[in-house]
């Protein structure tokens, strides 16, 4: 710690930072804009002036940039000398010059860092009267709009999309007060991380596209704290509703998981919310294909009456519902007759991963941690495409061994141009194996493409060379060199770090990287395992039973079941079609409660509206093992609710019939008591600030008695929220509530999202009070043998192919799928091979080809990889037609005929 | 068509450009001398010269582009056979720069940033020239010329045909 004064007032603040972050941290208000605590300092804008004496006794100082001045014990600097302020209001005065007189028309308006900026630096009345330079806009795809005429030149675009994202296809063109971000030729932005430009510009040059689609401002939305479903990674968000729909996803800052940054699937992927294939009311099918609408009552009285003459009633669970949930429907159906939704083939493999995260004794990181790792080896995973957050996180871990150039030459950590100076694009240890080139490979030191099978082996003999006493595996020459390079670059890092995932369906792959994890801490390496795992609640569901859906087959096949109850699962996304028929011939009566109509759905005879996450409330645990609680946004106006509180209706369990969330958890805890720290994910029902609860709207929300008037000129009572401390209007506590709570980002005069700093203990760090979230599990001692299960090495059969499933951000998962802005970026369903194998079958691209999987006939598009191997092809996963398939699958391959 | 015979970039040109990369540790520390090669044949940088650049020197067309739109002596569009770059800074100003540069404008038909419709000149107007002691200046293509008077205009255009 150091002692600076500001303005003659001693405070301590952290060593090692810029002046500009410790006075944000200690609570000045000090404008800047180039300056970003995940980019940091490049002192671009000029905008942080402030004056730096020299001591005491120093009464004039000079001007400086306070985000390119290190703390130093004693400093003495002034935010409020009337030289500072001047500057900084001139400062700001010109590069607002070419800026239009647009707030009242511009998204950004309301939530504009450029406009609090320009408050705060007392620049309060424009004098430049003449012409101002104008630009053509771009289009940049689905989700950016763009405003090139707002730009005050600050750069925080391609520092993040460029810099920070290592995005190619975006850049700044032209000089002196002609510059322009944008693309080289109008055009969709190709990075995953686009949407994040909507936060890191200071104004409106880029805005949420599918927001302005039926904008509101952000003092007019609904919002609440919630979790991203769209991967297993549970990236903290912020969801607003207006007029019942869900009008967009930010980003939630949460200092242990994503940061200031989310991916596009999760802030873009949202509009199946709003989606016409929600069911709205109950439904009842009887006779088959004939629907009606059901009152809730009737439709809780007839689903209530089935149970209790039902011989036996089986649940099958989801891992895109909530613990909560699932849990509810275990206590229906009882335990033994509670079911993850899930094949046997994904249930053993998270089974292995959370065995692994159990009882290895190697820490799996947390997102943010991950970025402290200097060495690492990704065995499988196409990670941006699967846990597309971690790929960000990893590309900053990708950059520390070469930023260790920097530190030896005592630049400091923010010095971001300094850093980039030193270190020129070089590339750090990061070792990518997969089934093929995934979007991570730039980013690579080296990569290497092999069929599953043989990355196994290849992380086998990696473990190998660690440590001896780890199975080997004998490979191919180029896989040889490869596994040693890989080895001896994790054995020379400080802390190396593996990541793998159950994207493969592989068990060998999650033990062989559990075998390099070991092997590195055995040889004394701080050592980091992070397993992917497909949804937002795969590890919660897997925490709660051993059970999977073949299981749940089994009992309505033998005639022990004839009622089944599903939770927000569409099982032909689980198992193959035909089994799914079968099954569902014999299940006698069955219920199904979703958010969305499915294939499933249509064998139902009865069908319950479930809330999304934007109308539920409730816990998942992500990938590490975090629990996280989402909240409802918004109170629908129909029938749709949480699946636990349906599920409430037809147990009999008095504690949990009547019961609210807390009731629920604890409840749920008692029976799993690994699950006991979800408890602690978000404070309870009971929480009070003082005697108020946390408004989900801002306290300048406006048309609260106008909105309903044209139904009834009496405003109606607001809904309450008995699960939470929220409450559904702008009354209530203003300030900063607990992190877990925290449904907005707003402070006097922070109206943007940059009001984030004021959440935090210090600007950039853990949120007030902790970040959000509990791990459930932590390494404890290592209990674990190597495991030898070292897969045969693959031969290619030229009559049953082996079919690889390729994944992709757009259109791999199930429900973000459904949101209209992303459909324009999922690609149509391929088949991909070699150059080699394509001549081989005489495949010419675009050319149609005949695949036949377990019974089924599928004519797939050719596309020619020529980073592809040979041996084996790949077929997107998650498209309705191959969502089924349990891979990796075999199939003939041909030519169709003509 | 042959494809090959539309391309900017020769082989000889590429040949050239890897040789000038062989001298940095990466590919895209040649990219503004590759640029002014580019100029060097064709006059100006177009689209396509900078999508084959972009290919050769394993960068993005965004970031060639980058490149190539900051530097004010690399055009992105097309010029004359003659680049006039007049220099309008505060010597040649002084020195009565306006009266040069109004009868080049008037002799040619055009304005600044403009190229004569037969595509032989085009006027630019550049920052310094370097040679204040001898103001007014201009530079055509590379030829620097200085003390310039009206009367000798006509006779230096003569000599780019």
């Amino acid at each position: 710690m150091a002692t600076i004064y500001i303005d003659n007032v001693p405070y301590e603040v952290k060593d090692g930072e810029n002046l500009l972050q410790a006075c944000l941290s200690v609570g000045k208000n000090l404008t800047y804009f180039c300056w970003h605590p995940a980019l940091h300092s490049v002192g671009a804008c000029r905008q942080c002036a402030v004056i730096r004496y020299r001591d005491e006794n120093d009464t004039r100082g000079r001007i400086v940039m306070a985000c390119m001045e290190p703390v130093a014990d004693q400093a003495r600097i002034s935010i409020d000398a009337p030289e500072a302020k001047k500057f900084r209001a001139q400062n700001i005065e010109s590069l607002m010059i070419n800026h239009p007189h647009d707030c009242p028309v511009c998204d950004e308006g309301g939530e504009c860092h450029l406009q609090d900026m320009t408050v705060m630096s007392g620049h309060n009345y424009r004098r430049y009267r003449f012409k101002k330079r104008t630009h053509l806009n771009q289009y940049l795809g689905p989700f950016l709009h763009h405003e090139m005429n707002r730009c005050i030149q600050c750069y925080r675009c391609v520092r993040f999309y460029n810099d920070y994202a290592e995005g190619k296809d975006f850049g700044v063109f032209a000089a002196h007060d002609d510059v322009y971000f944008g693309r080289y030729e109008p055009g969709v932005l190709e990075n995953e991380f686009s949407g994040n430009l909507v936060e890191v510009c200071p104004t409106g040059v880029f805005t949420d596209k599918t927001l302005r689609k039926r904008y509101t401002r952000k003092w007019d939305l609904t919002n609440a704290p919630s979790i991203c479903h769209q991967c297993g990674l549970g990236c903290n968000i912020i969801a607003s509703e207006r007029y019942g729909s869900l009008r967009r996803i930010l980003n939630r800052y949460n200092g242990d998981v994503n940061g200031y940054f989310i991916c596009d699937r999760g802030r873009f992927g949202y509009e199946y919310v709003n989606s016409q294939r929600r069911i709205q009311h109950a439904l009842k099918q009887e006779p088959a294909g004939q629907w009606q609408g059901l009152k809730k009552d009737t439709a809780i009285r007839e689903i209530r009456n089935r149970i209790r003459a039902a011989k036996r009633v089986i649940g099958i669970g989801s891992p895109r519902a909530s613990l909560e949930s699932n849990f509810l429907l275990r206590e229906l159906a009882g335990a033994e007759h509670f079911y993850a939704g899930v094949s046997e083939k994904e249930s053993r493999l998270i089974k292995e991963v959370l065995h692994i995260l159990r009882h290895s004794g190697v820490r799996t990181p947390s997102l943010k941690e991950t970025e402290t790792y200097d060495a690492i080896f990704v065995i499988g995973e196409d990670v941006t495409n699967t846990a597309p957050r971690l790929a960000l996180s990893l590309r900053q871990a990708a950059k520390n061994q070469p930023k260790e150039k920097a530190k030896a030459l005592k630049i400091a950590d923010w010095n971001d141009a300094a850093i980039r100076e030193v270190i020129q694009g070089q590339k750090g240890p990061l070792f990518i194996a997969a089934p093929y080139a995934t979007r991570l490979d730039d980013a690579a030191l080296a990569t290497h493409q092999a069929h599953p099978d043989e990355i196994a082996r290849l992380a086998f003999a990696v473990a190998h060379h660690v440590d001896a006493a780890a199975a080997d595996a004998e490979l191919p020459e180029k896989a040889k060199a490869f596994a040693r390079q890989v080895a001896d670059a994790l054995v020379a890092a400080k802390k190396p770090l593996i990541v793998a995932g159950t994207s493969l369906y592989s068990p060998s792959l999650i033990h062989a990287a559990a075998n390099v994890a070991m092997a590195l801490k055995k040889a004394g390496k701080e050592a980091g395992l992070t397993y992917t795992v497909p949804e937002v609640n795969s590890m919660g569901l897997m925490m709660m039973t051993d059970q999977y859906l073949e299981q749940a087959f089994e009992q309505v096949y033998s005639g022990q079941a004839d009622m089944v109850i599903v939770v927000e699962n569409d099982l032909y996304r689980r198992l193959p079609a035909d089994q799914v028929d079968e099954f569902f011939r014999k299940a006698g009566t069955v219920v199904v409660l979703d958010s969305i109509a499915h294939r499933t759905g249509e064998h139902a005879h009865f069908v319950l509206p479930a809330g999304t996450f934007a109308e539920s409330s409730g816990t998942v645990v992500n990938n590490e093992g975090r629990a996280q609680r989402f909240f409802q946004v918004y109170q629908p106006r129909n029938d749709i609710q949480s699946t636990w509180k349906w599920l409430q209706a037809f147990v009999e369990k008095e504690q949990l019939a009547a019961a609210n969330l807390d009731d629920v958890i604890q409840q749920l805890t008692m029976a799993y008591p690994e699950l006991e720290g979800v408890r602690e994910a978000a404070p309870g029902a009971q929480f009070r600030v003082g005697t108020q609860k946390i408004p989900r709207e801002p306290h300048r929300y406006s048309g609260r008695t106008a909105m309903l008037a044209h139904i009834n000129v009496s405003e109606p009572k607001p809904p309450e929220d008995p699960d939470s401390p929220l409450s559904f209007t702008m009354e209530g506590y203003v300030g900063t509530p607990p992190a877990p709570l925290t449904p907005f980002f707003w402070s006097p005069g922070w109206n943007s999202v940059q009001a984030v700093n004021r959440y935090q203990q210090e600007v950039g760090g853990m949120l007030r009070g902790g970040n959000p979230g509990r791990r459930l599990i932590e390494a404890n001692g290592s209990s674990l043998q190597y495991f030898t299960d070292i897969p045969a090495a693959f031969h290619p059969d030229n009559f049953h192919w082996n079919i690889v499933p390729a994944y992709h951000i757009f259109g791999s998962d199930e429900l973000s799928a459904l949101s209209e802005p992303l459909q324009e970026r999922i690609p149509a369903l391929y088949l991909a091979l070699s150059p080699a194998d394509a001549q081989a079958l005489q495949l010419q691209p675009g050319q149609q080809a005949e695949l036949n999987v377990s019974g089924q006939t599928l004519r797939l598009p050719v596309v020619i990889r020529p980073d592809l191997p040979g041996g084996y092809v790949l077929v997107p996963k998650g498209w309705e037609a191959t969502a089924g398939w349990l891979f990796p699958v075999q199939s003939s391959l041909k030519p169709m005929q003509v | 068509m042959d494809t090959q015979t539309q391309r900017i970039l020769t082989d000889d040109m590429i040949a050239e450009i890897r040789d000038m990369y062989q001298h940095f540790p990466v590919k895209k520390a040649a990219c503004i001398e590759a640029l002014k090669l580019i100029q060097k044949h064709h006059r100006w940088v177009s689209d396509q010269a900078v999508q084959e650049l972009a290919e050769v020197l394993d960068m993005s067309p965004d970031e060639i582009d980058s490149v190539a739109t900051f530097y004010n002596l690399i055009f992105r569009k097309p010029v004359g056979r003659h680049v006039i770059l007049i220099c309008d800074s505060v010597s040649c100003w002084i020195m009565g720069y306006e009266k040069i540069a109004d009868y080049l404008k008037q002799k040619l038909g055009i304005q600044f940033g403009e190229t004569t419709p037969d595509g032989r000149f085009t006027l630019i107007p550049i920052c310094c020239l370097g040679t204040c002691d001898r103001a007014p200046a201009m530079f055509i293509d590379e030829d620097l010329h200085r003390d310039l008077t009206v009367e000798q205009i006509d006779a230096i255009l003569e000599r780019y045909p």
